[in-house]
């Protein structure tokens, strides 16, 4: 009996030390998203977006020969989840790069873990304290939120707004989207009379609108990414008020729009032209990506409209799958790639890197659309 | 703060305050036929608002709602044959480790058959900007279905339980479990009719609720927490306390904005549980020698 024990256990060994000989043959990338819980309209097309990208990529033979083995995590936007799996990814998968996480919140929580386990981090999130201060392997493909918070401000002035109420949730994102209004505000001669915080999971902030519309707003301002967007647009309508609701580019996805139903109408937001693409001029340099990215995510998806944040997924891959095309497998020259890399055409606008700019976008990377007939259309100027 | 406002207020607060009773309710009915607290009555109400959802994209709202009700009161009969039945006498300890476990799987399973999106409803009357305007304060008509509906609910439940055979007969159960089985009634049946009922009216709640908030797959959870502190508040066994305890965690709830960043809305329905339970467990209306003279 004990010789058959000591021959399986040398058997089992001989298999684990013959399987990293296929594993050289891979490159692994590791993602952390939020594919499942209040952020999941950002986390699972985010998913969908990253295993449609890696199939057809490895059916082409991969990226410069090598496959590439997508190990995705599902952190249901919980930054404990996302450490614990960002640990598990670097530690013992030792994955090249990691993509994600969707939310800004999970970002922060492992920035530092993955700065220290010198593992590039592509996120997927917009706050702008991901990249501020600069850390040498975290980047970010989502557009600053104080861009967002600027051209929201512009169209507020544009529209003789100068009263607001600010509603947002008590994620990382909200957090710091309401910093960066409070910031601005300002600035810009907005002056906000009333401000509430609400919880990520919340179902009905008629009570929190109520009092916007008691303190005689404007306008409301809403900056979060869970389904409680679709929510506050309702119960404002609901209770009365007339005036326009703006809301973050956490809103880029048309189920938030599709949640609201006929509340959604003329709500105003900035985001990628991701969204519009169809009607884009054609000389437009995006045009061409965004067309292609929007047939495939549709076909792959059954129909299902893609948004803003699988285009953030698709960004983050290709942009990884640029630089090491140009450098190869080696992680530092590869980091200083992307580091480097300037007029990449992306779906969420043109990413022009440097090393104390590790987003790459600017304002024009934004176009402020609105909800017409339960449809995303550029807001007409 | 002035009139308008305070109804506004009053009116958001009885609208959740009638849900987290409907939930309550649904635990007591079960608590009183078997001593069980059960943690999966959220999942019941999840299970009815999503089934509903899904049939109503083949048949008109009234039917999809009856027929929801029916599958999760048929839900409700499978988990207690199933898992609850064949245990002899267990203790409290496992019965709520049991109940929470299905919680916990009848969520997973809810996840993989209807996905991690937001699902509901459509209104029953009007859309989700269609608002009444009552002596100043706006509310949706779904408001008005959600308080109308549920009135109607507890009105029928209470005729059952006082005029119907089986509804004394539950109550007989309830009461001394042993007696009622020397009287020839059925206890275990009672049980299982118990679950149905209870599974039964929280799909109808999760019904009328889903245009006004969502249901997730996960949505279950904060509801039963919600409700079982409404149950508790009220003394647990006890109903017709439900409905006021209901209500008046609702309008607390609702008026904390007031005072307290949103975001502390559950700190506030958490923080009350906490302070019944250490202050008087038996519940605002309970009495305290009569829950201890209760035995299963």
């Amino acid at each position: 009996m004990k010789k058959l024990a000591i021959m399986v256990l040398a058997a089992v060994l001989a298999f684990a030390a013959a399987s990293p000989c296929r594993a050289a043959d891979t490159i692994k990338i590791g993602a952390i998203l939020a594919v499942t819980g209040p952020a999941s309209n950002l986390g699972a097309p985010e998913a969908r977006t990253l295993e449609m990208l890696v199939d057809d990529m490895n059916a082409k033979g991969g990226i410069s020969g090598k496959k590439i083995q997508l190990i995705m995590k599902d952190s249901a936007s919980s930054p404990e989840k996302a450490v614990s799996f960002a640990k598990q990814l670097i530690e013992e998968e030792k994955v090249f790069a990691i993509i994600g996480p969707s939310t800004s919140g999970e970002t922060m929580a492992i920035k530092n873990i993955a700065e220290e386990g010198k593992t590039i981090l592509l996120s997927c999130a917009a706050a702008e304290v991901i990249v501020n201060p600069v850390a040498a392997h975290v980047f970010k493909v989502a557009p600053k939120d104080s861009f967002a918070v600027d051209m929201i401000f512009e169209q507020m002035k544009k529209m003789k707004i100068s009263k607001i109420g600010v509603l947002s949730s008590n994620t990382g994102f909200g957090k710091a989207g309401k910093e960066q209004v409070e910031k601005r505000a300002p600035g810009h001669g907005i002056q906000i009379v009333a401000s509430e915080v609400y919880d990520k999971a919340a179902t009905d902030l008629t009570a929190e609108v109520t009092k916007m519309k008691s303190a005689n707003v404007q306008a409301i301002l809403n900056w979060s990414i869970e389904p409680a967007q679709a929510i506050v647009i309702k119960n404002a309508r609901q209770i009365g008020f007339k005036g326009p609701i703006f809301q973050s580019h956490g809103f880029g996805n048309i189920k938030y729009a599709e949640a609201a139903g006929p509340a959604a109408e003329g709500v105003i937001f900035p985001a990628s032209r991701l969204l519009i693409a169809d009607s884009l001029p054609k000389n437009n340099p995006q045009k061409a990506v965004l067309i292609k990215y929007k047939k495939d995510y549709e076909l792959k998806c059954h129909g299902e409209e893609c948004s803003t944040f699988g285009g953030h997924a698709y960004d983050a891959l290709m942009i990884l799958a640029r630089a090491i095309k140009e450098k190869g497998f080696d992680r530092a020259a590869v980091r200083s790639a992307i580091e480097n890399m300037k007029g990449f055409v992306g779906t969420a606008g043109i990413f022009n890197f440097s090393p104390s700019d590790h987003n790459g976008l600017d304002m024009k990377a934004f176009e402020m659309l609105t909800v017409r007939h339960g449809k995303f259309a550029p807001l007409s100027k | 703060m002035n009139l308008e406002l305070l109804f506004q207020y009053i009116v958001a607060g009885i609208t959740y305050g009638t849900i987290y009773a409907v939930v309550a309710i649904g635990f007591n009915i079960i608590y009183n036929a078997t001593g069980i607290i059960n943690f999966a009555q959220g999942e019941f109400v999840m299970l009815g608002g999503m089934t509903a959802v899904t049939l109503s994209g083949f048949l008109p709202l009234p039917a999809a709602i009856l027929g929801a009700v029916i599958i999760t009161m048929m839900i409700g009969g499978l988990v207690e044959i199933v898992f609850i039945r064949w245990l002899k006498s267990p203790s409290v300890l496992r019965m709520i480790i049991i109940t929470i476990g299905l919680s916990i799987v009848i969520r997973e399973v809810a996840l993989h058959i209807w996905g991690e999106g937001v699902r509901a409803l459509p209104y029953f009357s009007g859309t989700s900007v269609s608002s009444i305007n009552l002596w100043g304060v706006f509310i949706s008509p779904q408001v008005l279905w959600v308080i109308g509906i549920s009135s109607v609910m507890v009105f029928f439940l209470s005729l059952f339980f006082n005029y119907t055979l089986t509804g004394r007969q539950m109550r007989a159960c309830a009461a001394n479990r042993d007696a009622a089985r020397l009287c020839g009634i059925n206890a275990g049946n009672m049980v299982t009719l118990s679950f149905m009922l209870s599974a039964a009216i929280g799909a109808l709640g999760g019904c009328i609720v889903s245009p006004i908030t969502y249901v997730q797959y996960d949505s279950g959870t904060p509801l039963a927490i919600k409700g079982f502190t409404v149950a508790i508040l009220g003394g647990l066994g006890n109903s017709t306390a439900a409905v006021a305890a209901g209500m008046i965690l609702g309008i607390l709830e609702s008026f904390s904005i007031w005072v307290l960043p949103a975001a502390y809305k559950d700190v506030v329905s958490i923080t009350i549980l906490l302070a019944i339970l250490f202050i008087r467990p038996s519940g605002i209306f309970g009495d305290a020698e009569a829950a201890r003279l209760k035995e299963y």
